[in-house]
């Protein structure tokens, strides 16, 4: 009688346990902050303040939000098309499968959407469905990964990671220009995509222009914080003194940051890349290596959503001459520093 | 610290209930017969495998000294390369128990990044650093229960259970932190990170791992537990018939590696001082490979602690080196694949002589 007895207590004690416990993690989830305020909106600059037109139905379609930047991607859309009161989104929930993505566009061409705005998980494999858009009379706006042919969009827009790297390259060259023998290090990211290859080629070739900088030694991280702090940890201990570190993903220099704090070094300066909040209130605090980012702006999604309504509207887009709007945009990537900070920093993602 | 003690308790507990384990269990467990000197404690810590996976430590060092020199021999160095394999190395040794009991958990790495996403939401963070281990700890065992009730009641295959397990504690993770990388904010995890809190030279982190793998050897070699994951995992038909609880040790099994994920989750969130959902990439793949190299069975029924950390120490040393010469990432990958092949290779021989 006493052992059955005893295994329900402890079965109680356990069970409570493990409820109590149950209850603490739900209640742990959550990551709304007290004082956060900088929603939506705010993030974006004004819309530009055209006529309303004809009621334009807009589909976007993009990847999975698996990353901030591509979480802002999304942010951005959603936002700028409600600051219009002619535009309806219709935004379908963002997949990393190409099949799952094509069946999603398909349904947008389906509902006869006036036109497409596709940020393609693979830019190859959605070019055949792009190309049946544009068949059945609905313009695609073409977002950063860029279809196979020109005839899959009416416009492309998307950033520059060629130009990441040179701009990056020529900041820490104009900053290095008259110190004797200076020397950089490259974390990349991963070897095996073609932004990061474009990325250091547009790098090499801007440290070209500067003989006296040489860049020591260059590796590859994943594009995640813990990839991030494990080989930018290496890279501190195999060079013990350097002048100016590129990082290419503002994602993983969260993990090169760390990195850097705990071997407590501080000799040389940071450049991030992409552009989140955290690098930019660091940039403006100004109290760690970090000096500048180079931008890979996720703001390209408001302004799909903005070349989208144009051409639904048969418009052009202000500021420039012509009637309709242009078939190739390639955004310019930034340098942001401490001085132009503040006008970039509702931009930055987290 | 005292986290790591926890499966004991039960262990030990376990101990005096079920059937004696006299002489119908000893005959189940097979080779290990139960009265081994003290004698053997030395060749059980240093068999073959072990002292392979030595020199071939020994040859990486030699490498790394003449090729790298004064930053490889640096105790900055040290300090690194035991830091960076601590995380990795704690999941391995819940993957070891595991697989020594004739299982395989895919989850690990997903585990690992849930746990360290629910541990640094804002939500978890106003608790502070308790908090933080706590839910760390909570949401690994919780996914390592479930994974345990799958396999061992449902009943599922290990390898499909965890790959759903492993499946949706990402989507979890994800929906959790919607992309972003949530910083930790609380000073006393942070600092748990700098060289102040470094013991006598030892980072925090490594007195962990160091604590963790005592502990998992004197459960593997030292308690019934152990035993009983040995028996199942060589001969599960003949362990039940021996009066094991076949179905009760695979339970704590995956609880036990679920563990090991959530102590792991929480060092990462101290190293890298952030949560975020692709942590724990493919720690999966690296902890098995690193448990395969270090002798462990992938049928079950033998694997060593020893051997698993010194795997995971071999696969940390190959980075660091690539590293410090400034080697592009793809040789390291094929590196890697060379010598768990190597590894294996050299093992079959050794024990085909040994047999």
């Amino acid at each position: 009688m006493n052992m059955p007895s005893g295994l329900g207590r402890r079965g109680l004690l356990f069970g409570g346990a493990a409820a109590g416990a149950g209850v603490f993690l739900a209640g742990c989830t959550s990551n709304e902050s007290n004082d956060d305020d900088s929603d939506g909106a705010e993030r974006n600059q004004a819309a530009s303040n055209e006529e309303s037109g004809p009621d334009v139905t807009i589909g976007f379609a993009g990847p999975q939000a698996d990353h901030g930047w591509l979480s802002a991607i999304n942010e951005h859309a959603r936002s700028r098309a409600e600051e219009y009161d002619d535009v309806t989104l219709e935004i379908t929930e963002g997949s990393n499968d190409t099949a799952q993505q094509i069946g999603q566009i398909e349904s947008l061409i389906n509902s006869q959407v006036d036109v497409l705005v596709i940020l393609p998980a693979d830019g190859r494999s959605l070019t055949q469905v792009a190309l049946s858009a544009m068949n059945a009379g609905i313009p695609v706006i073409n977002l950063d990964r860029v279809f196979d042919t020109p005839q899959a969009y009416r416009c492309w827009v998307g950033g520059d990671n060629y130009g990441m790297g040179l701009n990056a390259g020529h900041y820490i060259g104009e900053q290095l220009k008259d110190v004797e023998g200076a020397r950089v290090v490259e974390l990349s990211g991963p070897d095996n995509l073609e932004l990061t290859v474009q990325r250091t080629q547009g790098f090499d070739d801007a440290l070209a222009n500067y003989p006296n900088i040489e860049k020591v030694a260059r590796q590859a991280a994943e594009f995640t914080v813990e990839s991030g702090q494990d080989v930018m940890s290496g890279l501190l201990q195999a060079v013990p003194e350097f002048d100016a570190l590129w990082n290419h993903d503002d994602d993983q220099g969260v993990g090169a940051e760390r990195a850097i704090d705990q071997a407590g070094r501080d000799e040389f300066f940071m450049v991030g890349g992409a552009g989140s909040q955290h690098v930019m209130e660091a940039i403006q605090a100004d109290n760690t290596v970090l000096k500048a980012t180079v931008l890979y702006p996720p703001t390209m999604a408001a302004s799909a959503i903005d070349l989208a309504r144009a051409c639904a509207q048969a418009k052009g887009i202000g500021g420039l001459a012509e009637f309709e709007i242009p078939s190739f945009i390639q955004l310019y990537s930034a340098v942001v520093t401490k001085d132009n900070v503040e006008q970039y920093l509702p931009t930055g993602f987290n | 610290m005292t986290t790591g003690a926890t499966p004991e308790p039960s262990a030990t507990a376990s101990l005096d209930k079920p059937a004696p384990p006299g002489p119908p269990p000893a005959a189940a467990t097979g080779d290990k017969g139960p009265g081994q000197g003290p004698r053997l404690v030395l060749g059980k810590l240093f068999d073959l495998h072990t002292l392979s996976l030595l020199g071939v430590l020994a040859i990486l060092c030699v490498i790394g000294a003449i090729t790298a020199g004064d930053q490889f021999l640096d105790t900055n160095n040290l300090q690194l390369v035991l830091t960076q394999a601590s995380v990795i190395g704690v999941v391995t040794v819940g993957m070891t128990f595991v697989m020594i009991g004739g299982g395989i958990d895919l989850s690990v790495g997903a585990i690992v990044a849930l746990a360290s996403v629910w541990c640094t939401t804002v939500a978890t963070q106003e608790f502070g650093m308790g908090g933080m281990i706590f839910c760390a700890l909570a949401v690994g065992v919780g996914c390592g229960l479930v994974n345990g009730v799958l396999i061992a009641y449902g009943p599922m295959v290990p390898f499909v259970a965890t790959l759903a397990m492993m499946v949706s504690a990402r989507g979890l993770s994800l929906e959790i932190t919607g992309g972003s990388t949530q910083m930790v904010t609380v000073d006393s995890v942070l600092d748990l990170g700098r060289r102040d809190s470094y013991i006598l030279g030892i980072p925090p982190l490594v007195i962990i791992f160091a604590v963790i793998t005592a502990l998992g050897w004197v459960l593997l070699n030292r308690t019934t537990f152990g035993r009983r994951t040995v028996a199942i995992g060589g001969n599960a038909e003949a362990a039940r018939l021996a009066g094991i609880a076949v179905k009760r040790q695979r339970l704590m099994l995956y609880a036990l590696s679920g563990l090991c994920c959530g102590i792991a989750a929480f060092m990462l969130v101290v190293l890298s001082g952030s949560g975020q959902n692709t942590n724990g990439n493919l720690y999966e793949l690296n902890s098995i490979a690193a448990a395969i190299i270090g002798g462990t069975l992938l049928t079950g029924g033998r694997g060593t602690i020893i051997g698993s950390v010194l795997g995971v120490l071999v696969f940390t040393l190959i980075t660091n080196l690539f590293v410090l010469n400034n080697l592009e990432s793809a040789f390291q990958q094929i590196a890697t694949g060379a010598i768990i092949v190597a590894a294996v290779l050299l093992q079959r021989r050794s024990a085909s002589h040994t047999t």
